[in-house]
């Protein structure tokens, strides 16, 4: 009976092993940006439910939690690589993380490509490490743009997260185009996970801030928002795509009416291709409910690593590694996407507005 | 394209700069001791259970964290009014430590007291991981569970304007609603402490199990049940802390009680572990030279919690009994 039973499981993981290509979702399902990883992971799910097989074998998603955590980053892509045996990793999510996580991706040579980590440092002097997402320079460009030009502010008060990278990355790009636009800009800091920013925001209304701009995360930013209107600052917040999920509404509710973010993709913008229509189509059919950006992003990652494996024509880590750099006008949700030799995807910057508790598509900004 | 790598985190903490405006001096004061409130709230719960048992219970964060979903759910899943929501959500928390006490401490009772710590550290790990398991890790709003007038604020001064159409008051001095209700609710707590335990039989039960477990269990006393209603008694407390709390931070995760437990336990410390007038005082002293500081000096935000621990550095090696507790005598 024993013998049978090994017998079979043996039989069931040989088959199971040769049927199917394995690609590792890193992502953080639980822990504080943990609304991101969910939703990301939906986009995968979807893509892989419509586009399930590639070579002719099946996709195998192996999704891993990191906690959103930098140590657990690390960890979850060893495991991915050595225990798994994935052929590609479809992650990290946030810049810290993937920071953390693609050192093990360039030692051991797996691709890693990232659906929303926008700090420099991603992908700076790295071969293996790739995003279909843009990047803070360019983000805190449009975002400057937009608190300056658009809403006319002169004084803003920037709130700086300064565990993450993106934040403290993204509050420099900011800031070096608010000198260039001839305005003037200064910090207020916090980190991850407080909960009383009523310190900061009192001593930013008495510097006569002119506009709030928090380029963190959502918790942090529905907080600072319900604080900042609590103390009697009612003038513009303005965030990034930090704030891109319905948490921050959920949590939020009036205080963050209102509020302007940047963004990858709003589902209400005009569709440019056709992976865009068939995904705003199948989310609706699945969720009953408009998708949000970063179940894009997580959607095209998922296309763009298959895509990858298709072009690199094995399961070969290292040709697939090269495959994703050489990406060329693929037709993605988010826009069209071309890699760049430094990993990079130049994509435009969406403007949403928070209007009565719903995410309404404003702009675009262009490259 | 060359691109610039932003300058490390740390680089923005020299960045200092000292600000001393008397209005919003006075405004982080207020402030302060918003958040004070709530640190002293969770406090007397903390300290009554060291006072009583010698146990620091690392789990009370936990069980404030717990009682924040479990008052989440019975609004939004069982459809139950919000007082209603509350009070069932503080018994389920007193019934949850009282659980706790007889799941994981109570097979150790004799153990030396170290295993009894270690213990509770775990109990925290196991409470944080379930609830991770069972609520899922995303954090869930509280917003619209508790009436929204509880958040309203209390504005003194202040001149009316209208700004982009709608008619507000500008500039003033402001505290919450629920940070008045918290302070008040922390000033029944310390009464109604010192009245239970020394008035009432259990109280004179609790002071005796304080002395000495094993003669108290000598004289007939049920120590087991005793020690339980301990538990019951401070879980409840962190319970209504927890509630509050959500209140004031409408948002509600699994690891909402870690920081907080962590700023009791400081607070309690200070203000002498064990006492809980100290606990109270010492919540509020915390509260209000966190927010303070971090008004006065901008640039050094990110440590605040750090300064939480320097404060208590500085007072313990002053007085290390802290600030009301009783100096501990070793018998030789």
């Amino acid at each position: 009976m024993r013998k049978l039973f090994v017998i079979l499981l043996v039989v069931f993981l040989s088959v199971s092993a040769l049927a199917s290509i394995k690609v590792g979702a890193i992502l953080p399902m639980t822990g504080g940006v943990a609304a991101f990883g969910q939703m990301i992971w939906q986009g995968v799910e979807l893509a892989n439910e419509l586009f399930p097989e590639v070579l002719g074998e099946k996709i195998e998603i192996v999704l891993l939690d990191n906690n959103s955590d930098k140590v657990q980053a690390v960890n979850t892509a060893r495991r991915a690589i050595e225990q798994e045996g994935v052929v590609a990793i479809i992650g990290q999510v946030i810049s810290s993380n993937t920071i953390a996580g693609g050192t093990v991706a360039e030692e051991n040579g797996v691709a890693m490509v990232s659906p929303s980590s926008t700090n420099p440092l991603v992908t700076q002097d790295k071969k293996y490490v790739s995003r279909v997402c843009f990047s803070d320079p360019f983000q805190g460009v449009a975002a400057a743009m937009l608190a300056f030009n658009n809403m006319g502010a002169e004084n803003v008060a920037v709130f700086v997260d300064v565990e993450q990278d993106y934040a403290v990355g993204f509050a420099n790009y900011f800031k070096e185009t608010a000198n260039e636009l001839g305005g003037s800009v200064f910090y207020e800091y916090y980190k991850s996970g407080d909960q009383d920013f009523t310190a900061q925001v009192s001593d930013a209304i008495s510097k006569g801030a002119g506009a709030f701009f928090i380029p963190g995360y959502y918790q942090e930013i529905a907080l600072i928002a319900i604080q900042a209107r609590q103390l009697g600052f009612y003038e513009p917040i303005i965030a990034g795509d930090g704030a891109a999920v319905p948490e921050t509404i959920e949590i939020g509710g009036d205080a963050v009416n209102g509020l302007y973010f940047t963004t990858h993709y709003d589902a209400g913008s005009p569709a440019i291709t056709e992976n865009a229509k068939l995904f705003v189509e199948a989310y609706t059919a699945k969720y009953g409910e408009a998708p949000g950006t970063f179940t894009a992003l997580g959607f095209d990652t998922y296309l763009v690593v298959r895509d990858a494996i298709e072009r690199a024509g094995s399961t070969d880590r290292e040709a697939i590694a090269k495959a994703v750099r050489q990406t060329k006008d693929f037709p993605a949700v988010t826009g069209i996407i071309t890699i760049d030799e430094n990993g990079d995807a130049i994509k435009s910057v969406a403007i949403v507005k928070i209007e009565n508790g719903k995410f309404v598509y404003d702009t675009t900004i262009n490259p | 394209m060359g691109l610039k790598a932003p300058p490390s985190p740390f680089s923005f903490q020299s960045a200092g700069g000292v600000s001393l405006d008397p209005k919003t001096l006075l405004q982080n004061f207020i402030n302060g001791l918003s958040l004070g409130s709530l640190y002293a709230l969770i406090a007397i719960g903390y300290t009554m259970v060291y006072g009583i048992l010698r146990l620091i219970n690392f789990a009370h964060g936990d069980i404030f964290m717990m009682a924040v979903y479990f008052a989440l759910f019975f609004v939004t899943l069982a459809q139950l009014p919000w007082y209603l929501a509350a009070i069932l959500a503080v018994a389920c928390a007193a019934l949850l430590g009282f659980t706790v006490d007889r799941i994981a401490y109570k097979p150790i009772r004799n153990a030396p007291r170290i295993s009894a710590l270690i213990t509770a550290i775990g109990v925290s790990f196991f409470l944080e991981s379930l609830a991770v398991v069972v609520f899922s890790g995303i954090p869930r709003s509280f917003r619209t569970i508790f009436p929204q007038s509880l958040n309203e604020m209390i504005i003194i001064g202040g001149e009316m304007e209208v700004k982009y159409g709608r008619e507000v008051i500008v500039g003033g001095i402001r505290f919450p609603v629920i940070s008045l209700i918290t302070l008040i609710v922390a000033a029944i707590a310390l009464v109604f402490l010192w009245w239970f335990i020394f008035k009432t039989k259990v109280g004179m039960a609790m002071r005796a199990v304080s002395l000495d477990i094993q003669t108290t269990s000598l004289m007939g006393v049920n120590v087991d049940r005793v020690i339980g209603m301990t538990f019951a008694l401070g879980s409840a407390l962190a319970g209504i802390g927890g509630i509050l709390w959500a209140i004031r931070y409408p948002q509600v995760w699994p690891y909402m009680g870690f920081i907080p437990g962590m700023k009791a336990f400081v607070a309690a410390v200070f203000g002498g572990i064990g006492s809980v007038p100290g606990a109270v005082l010492g919540g509020l002293i915390l509260g209000i030279t966190e927010v303070m500081m971090v008004g006065i000096m901008p640039g050094a935000a990110g440590y605040r919690d750090a300064f939480a621990f320097f404060i208590l550095i500085i007072v313990l090696s002053i007085k290390p009994s802290g600030l009301l507790g009783r100096p501990e005598i070793v018998k030789v």
